[in-house]
């Protein structure tokens, strides 16, 4: 057994699959809306616990009130990309965002506002404009009682999966 | 002429009565979230025939109850993060849960996606 690896509950592992494409868009976006934080979905493929981003889009952030440490992402932005997404055979699998100046980790707001475990959710930090870090996390549990944030690793694949 | 407008007079009746005839109703996909696809048989996509966003919504937590509580609370309110979407349209800017749908619409459940450091 891999002890490196985050592990579900029941032991399976837990993996986030993305391109470097895609994931070099993720953490360019958080550079470009820094120092507000950035949003977007995942889209891809579940594959037991495996999640596969084959694309990623940008979303609009609806805080515009709080942008330096709150997203919300735009539902309109969300519909149209599912929409999209699904045209192309695509599901919404997670989402993504920055945090400008602070550690890549999942935060209470975080957890309180993230819903349906089995979406990943990853965080990069961007630091005076830099991407630094990029970790994922797997919203794990049964429901809105007793859901976690676990570490979910994340797989650069030269080639798209 | 006279039958259309003793159908529209039967739809007018029904209508202010609380009701749509059974017969009116069309078949209605629901788009499934990828992570509630494991309480809806796995299935993406599921059809009830209903005639509004409640009876369309009732309808897919009667066929999966697992459902429910992912959607509903304890006292059977929808959850404050599930927004529901006829076609493009958010229904809190139509009527709400008493949109009306017809046969070929789609009804997409989204969550309210948000954080922050």
């Amino acid at each position: 057994m891999d002890f490196s690896v985050p592990l579900c509950l029941c032991g399976e592992s837990l993996m986030l699959k993305i391109g470097k494409t895609e994931f070099d868009e993720i953490r360019r976006h958080g550079e470009e809306t820094y120092p507000h934080e950035c949003c977007g979905l995942l889209l891809g493929r579940t594959d037991g616990h495996e999640r596969i981003v084959t694309s990623v889009a940008r979303a609009g952030n609806t805080r515009t009130d709080s942008a330096h440490n709150r997203y919300n992402i735009d539902p309109k932005d969300y519909i149209r990309i599912q929409r999209e997404g699904r045209e192309r055979g695509e599901d919404v699998i997670g989402f993504y965002h920055s945090h400008p100046d602070h550690p890549a980790r999942w935060s209470p707001t975080d957890l309180a506002e993230a819903h349906w475990p089995g979406y990943s959710y990853v965080i990069t930090s961007v630091e005076k404009g830099k991407a630094a870090v990029t970790n994922s996390f797997e919203l794990t549990g049964s429901d809105e009682n007793d859901k976690k944030l676990v570490d979910e690793k994340i797989e650069v694949t030269q080639a798209e999966t | 002429m006279r039958l259309y407008r003793r159908c529209l007079q039967r739809l007018a009746r029904a209508e202010s009565a609380g009701g749509i005839p059974a017969s009116s109703k069309g078949m209605t996909k629901i788009n499934i979230p990828t992570p509630l696809r494991q309480y809806a048989g796995k299935q993406p996509m599921v059809q009830v025939k209903a005639g509004s966003i409640a009876e369309a919504l009732s309808g897919l937590v009667s066929k999966h109850p697992d459902l429910r509580r992912h959607l509903y609370t304890d006292e059977g309110k929808l959850r404050s993060f599930v927004n529901v979407y006829l076609n493009d349209e958010d229904v809190r800017y139509l009527q709400k849960e008493a949109t009306a749908v017809t046969d070929g619409d789609t009804i997409s459940i989204v969550p309210s996606i948000a954080g922050g450091r």
